[in-house]
């Protein structure tokens, strides 16, 4: 591991300023994957900016009726919230299905957005044979023609396949959740569904944040109407990433799906809102028929690899099936 | 702001202060077993996957190995040199022990502090990927053994005594339950 100065930050004017001053800094929430990665060299910074000490830490109600949380709550503080809890339960769920309780108390929401792909010729270190765009951007994808059972299915290009790794961002896509962030310039935001950017030829640069941005929050804005549900497929019951998820509400009268939210996780290098999918739904009837159509209008764009075919196939079905049981939830 | 890459630190460690300088690269395990010989605490996968290195943070759990020493000054840290009370076992370790909660015992000192915070957690009605209805108006979920195994999940024992470490949480919780083993 690279040697590295620590400071932490008294204020977050402080912590901005470090950020700004030095393109080697990161900002260190709960360290989970940071400190995980900066022990295999896929991180190496120069300066730590510890932000536990910053007034980042609530969970506050806002005006419009949404709430505002802090990048620095832990995963286990928002999924344990009980206004998170009553009104947006698709969200603990989210983020209760990733990880483990010691993970959970020590991971942040901003490190939680922040978090970098689990694929393993990134995390454990590409080699000559073996390249990684994100590590060394122009040396080439190992695993386009490698390991890749669990990579994109959407969205991917010829520079990079790999996916993004967080349940709890699935959930804030379907939300229509907005990410605060402070610059030396000032404050700004970006919608969840334009924080990370497409992949094409720069996978190294995965979000919209300008350059020594702190991300200091998420707002929700009032949930959507209706029932909603997280639902995650992994290969053993617990503590394992997702091979693929729905965060999904669904708003169902008279039979009739009057609006519909969905967001796969797993699929891609950021979470995927399903718009396609939703557009074919609203108005429709709430059927297994009408779920899977729209399941194939979305899925009609993968483009999957010779090992990840499997992934369209359980997208389809987990659409029917998480839809159909909010559908009766609606009804009892 | 130092251009130090070390740093002289307090670690307050099972109620007492220990001051020592860590070069910042250094995680709370190894502080804890290389500097201040606590070996209780054990290293497994030393990446955050295996649990093994399970202590207490303010009453939190955490794993030790994915925690920069530096970053954990100022905490209480609870390790499982601390969870006794004298010679007098903590319900919790007496119950591993009753009903052999482990086969050779690498992972029960983060079995034991992990199920420690379970049962924190559970008290405080949080919920878990196993709770059916997430909302606070459903209360709090029961501490079924399916709860226990995903609540417990974060802490792998590769000798597979799960069945009798479910059992010693649930007895330790007060709420023995049938296992189906």
């Amino acid at each position: 591991m690279r040697e590295f100065r620590y400071h932490r930050a008294a204020a977050t004017a402080d912590a901005v300023a470090l950020l700004a001053a030095d393109p080697e800094a990161r900002p260190l929430g709960g360290g989970t994957n940071l400190v995980d990665l900066m022990k295999t060299g896929a991180e190496r910074p120069a300066l730590l900016v510890d932000l536990r000490d910053l007034p980042l830490d609530r969970i506050e109600t806002t005006a419009d009726g949404g709430l505002r949380v802090g990048a620095t709550v832990t995963n286990s503080d928002l999924a344990a919230h009980p206004e998170v809890r009553r009104r947006y339960p698709m969200l603990t769920q989210a983020v209760l299905a990733g990880a483990s309780g010691q993970l959970r108390n020590m991971a942040t929401v901003g490190g939680n957005l922040l978090q970098r792909t689990r694929c393993g010729y990134f995390t454990a270190g590409a080699t000559e044979a073996a390249p990684c765009n994100k590590r060394a951007p122009g040396s080439g994808c190992a695993a386009v023609a490698g390991e890749h059972r669990n990579h994109a299915v959407l969205g991917a290009s010829a520079h990079c396949v790999a996916v993004h790794p967080s349940d709890m961002a699935v959930a804030l896509a379907a939300l229509d959740a907005v990410v605060t962030y402070e610059t030396a310039d000032g404050p700004g935001e970006l919608p969840l569904t334009a924080f990370y950017r497409p992949v094409g030829d720069t996978p190294h640069q995965e979000t919209a944040l300008p350059p020594g941005a702190l991300v200091t929050g998420v707002v929700l804005p009032p949930a959507p109407p209706g029932a909603s549900r997280y639902r995650k497929v992994r290969d053993r019951a617990s503590y394992a990433f997702a091979i693929g998820s729905l965060a999904a509400a669904l708003d169902v009268r008279d039979g009739v799906v009057r609006e519909a939210r969905l967001a796969f996780g797993a699929v891609a290098s950021h979470p995927w809102r399903a718009r396609r999918a939703e557009q074919a739904l609203t108005g429709g009837p709430a059927d297994a028929a009408a779920f899977a159509a729209a399941a194939d209008a979305e899925l009609a764009a993968a483009r999957p690899l010779p090992h990840n075919g499997y992934k369209l196939p359980l997208l389809r079905d987990l659409v029917v099936d998480v839809l159909t049981a909010l559908t009766e939830e609606a009804a009892a | 702001m130092t251009e130090a890459t070390s740093s002289v630190i307090t670690l307050h460690i099972n109620g007492t202060p220990h001051t020592l300088t860590v070069d910042h690269r250094t995680t709370l395990l190894d502080a804890l077993r290389e500097r201040l010989a606590l070996t209780g605490t054990k290293k497994g996968c030393d990446q955050g996957q295996c649990g093994a290195c399970t202590v207490l943070l303010d009453g939190r759990r955490a794993v030790a190995c994915l925690q920069l020493a530096v970053a954990a000054e100022g905490r209480a840290i609870t390790t499982i040199e601390g969870v006794a009370d004298g010679d007098r076992l903590h319900p919790v370790q007496q119950a591993f022990l009753e009903l052999d909660g482990y086969q050779c015992g690498y992972c029960t000192p983060g079995q034991i502090c992990s199920a420690l915070a379970v049962l924190d957690e559970h008290a405080a009605g949080w919920p878990s990927a196993a709770t059916a209805d997430v909302r606070p108006e459903a209360g709090p979920p029961a501490l079924t053994d399916a709860e226990i195994r995903e609540r417990m999940s974060g802490n792998l024992c590769r000798c597979g005594a799960y069945p009798t470490i479910v059992r010693a949480v649930a007895r330790a919780a007060g709420a023995e339950s049938e296992v189906v083993a």
